[in-house]
């Protein structure tokens, strides 16, 4: 995704990246980043829980419209309201990705990259 | 506050994405400015988490992904920003979607856009917003000559001003 936000951006078109993993963001070096420190698959926070994803959506698009320069990273200061064990556990599928079950039936893992 | 980009990973999934730099060719700083006020500015959102239309999209092919595990489906799907929740399905084999299910907002959150711009704290949103399923093939190949150049194609056509991306 920040490939696809720097080739968008080459076209013209401001992007910013809301991430659960702004730290490899700013490796793929994505123009602007807004981070989470939440569950993949809630980006914008718990469902229903409109004050959260308000709070995120608010602060990606103060970062759009108003970072300054390349690179460009803030933070979302929420603690993600479920315990991490029970958190930790409930975004990942019932079944292993095809990729997971995979590295799990091989000994030498030969994947490149893998984006949950 | 710093985030940790590793609380929720597998510890075993870390190497897979730390200190791997950036893509080869992707070093260089890349900048639109932003030159609009917000509150005059056309917004588009975009998802990986795999969203589709259950009654008129196919959805991302997860069946090939089952048989070939280092392919990702590279399409893109547009969803309207006034699509009914009801209509939204998600594939994507690498969370549990049940809550993106519940509450499509928190991947795609297009009634909050539309909430900001009754506010008019946002110019405007525009008429559809997008969606791909992030697992993808390192090389990029598919997503660098076909799908990134579309996406390119439809924010202009809706003339989007800035986009928001998230991944799942």
């Amino acid at each position: 995704m920040p490939v696809l936000a720097r080739w968008i951006e080459a076209a013209g078109i401001s992007t910013v990246v809301v991430t659960m993993m702004p730290a490899i963001a700013e490796e793929r070096r994505a123009p602007r980043i807004v981070g989470v420190e939440f569950p993949f698959g809630h980006a914008f926070g718990m469902p229903g829980d409109k004050l959260m994803q308000r709070r995120v959506l608010e602060l990606a698009l103060r970062v759009l419209a108003g970072a300054a320069a390349f690179g460009t990273r803030v933070d979302v200061d929420i603690e993600w309201p479920v315990p991490l064990r029970d958190a930790y556990k409930a975004w990942q599928p019932k079944e292993p990705s095809p990729i997971v079950r995979k590295l799990l039936t091989i000994s030498r893992p030969t994947i490149s990259e893998a984006s949950p | 506050m710093i985030v940790d980009s590793y609380r929720f990973l597998p510890r075993s999934f870390r190497p897979l994405y730390e200190g791997r730099g950036p893509f080869a060719g992707e070093e260089a700083a890349v900048w639109a400015p932003f030159e609009k006020r917000l509150a005059a500015s056309r917004i588009a959102l975009l998802t990986s988490a795999g969203l589709y239309l259950e009654s008129s999209q196919p959805a991302f092919d997860t069946e090939r992904e089952k048989g070939e595990p280092e392919w990702g489906d590279p399409s893109w799907r547009s969803i309207p920003a006034n699509a009914d929740r009801a209509e939204i399905g998600v594939a994507h084999l690498h969370i549990d979607d049940s809550d993106i299910r519940s509450d499509p907002e928190i991947a795609l959150p297009a009634r909050l856009l539309d909430q900001l711009v009754a506010e008019r704290v946002v110019g405007s949103a525009t008429p559809e917003h997008l969606s791909v399923m992030g697992y993808q093939d390192r090389s990029l190949e598919v997503w660098r000559e076909k799908t990134a150049p579309e996406l390119v194609a439809r924010l202009r056509d809706q003339q989007a001003d800035g986009l928001v991306l998230a991944p799942a």
